[in-house]
């Protein structure tokens, strides 16, 4: 699998999904500047967290209009494997790729801290290593996580199946207990109609390695290898 | 010519920090708060004589950048410097 991941400025956890890929794929991913117009060719476009462009305006919003960014639409909808972390989510529904929008943590703080997250379905390119209601446990560190769409928007995504994970407690449990920001419905990530474009806010590029306190993350990289070769 | 846009969350869409605002204009003893909603002003410069021409490229901004269409609405003024 070839991987490409992209840095704008701003973006900080380029490194950290660089490590994730090497680990699992045994060579390590190619870096594209925002400022390119285009790029080799990949199997896997992986937009990673940080804060692009100082999220000045909104989170992802100029991120969403930089060259390198029109061209993974246009490779996304080609059907190109797209993965946003954190703020490459709010990048990627900035930029049409995914519907809704991350707003502001309902608690007003930005949360650093682990999460426990129930995986729906295991029947998707980046979900195929773990089962379906599996619980996880992997970092978020975020201000803007609370995910939000409009009532339709959110029926779509239940309907098709495109919730990738929820936000639960450690027993699983889908409840307010187990949201830390706010999201509708414990929405963590979705996926497009196609199911090949994830945005999530949680981090699983830093639970790779038992030192990080889990590695619970490391299935998705592998399962993306695994699926991507 | 001086665009003033104006963005604001839709009806519906919850304003926590509009409610952390109203929070604290309570404890400042500011009395009788019913309700805060918080957004964005921003003034354009914008080389154009035509105030029709002007409204129409800022509203076209405001959808493809300024204002997030899912859970935001725009308002653009066009100031027009004859009437001062």
């Amino acid at each position: 699998m070839k991987a490409a991941v992209i840095v704008f400025p701003g973006t900080n956890r380029e490194r950290d999904i660089a490590d994730a890929l090497t680990l699992a794929v045994g060579a390590p991913p190619l870096r594209v500047w925002h400022g390119d117009a285009d790029m080799p060719k990949v199997d896997l476009i992986v937009v990673p967290g940080g804060f692009a462009y100082g999220d000045y305006l909104r989170s992802g919003a100029m991120a969403a209009h930089s060259p390198i960014m029109r061209e993974v639409v246009a490779r996304a909808k080609q059907g190109v494997a797209v993965l946003g972390v954190c703020n490459g989510f709010q990048i990627l529904t900035e930029a049409g790729l995914l519907p809704g929008v991350l707003m502001r943590n309902a608690a007003l703080k930005f949360i650093c801290r682990d999460v426990h997250l129930a995986v729906e379905s295991s029947q998707t390119i980046f979900t195929n290593r773990y089962d379906a209601g599996q619980v996880i446990q992997v970092p978020v560190a975020h201000f803007d996580g609370n995910y939000f769409a409009d009532d339709d928007t959110v029926a779509r995504l239940e309907g098709e199946g495109r919730v990738a994970f929820r936000y639960c407690t450690p027993d699983g449990a889908v409840s307010s207990e187990g949201n830390p920001n706010g999201s509708i419905r414990n929405i963590a990530g979705i996926y497009n109609e196609t199911k090949t474009i994830l945005g999530m806010m949680p981090h699983p590029e830093n639970a790779i390695r038992a030192a990080q306190g889990g590695e619970d993350g490391k299935g998705l990289f592998e399962g993306l290898t695994a699926a991507l070769a | 010519m001086k665009a003033k846009v104006h963005i604001t969350l839709k009806q519906g869409v919850l304003d926590p920090q509009g409610k952390a605002i109203g929070h604290a204009l309570g404890a400042l003893g500011f009395d009788g708060i019913e309700d805060v909603r918080q957004g964005k002003y921003i003034e354009i410069e914008i080389a154009e004589t035509d105030a029709d021409a002007a409204r129409s490229k800022v509203e076209d901004m405001c959808r493809k950048l300024l204002a997030n269409m899912v859970i935001e609405n725009y308002t653009v003024d066009i100031a027009d410097p004859a009437a001062g």
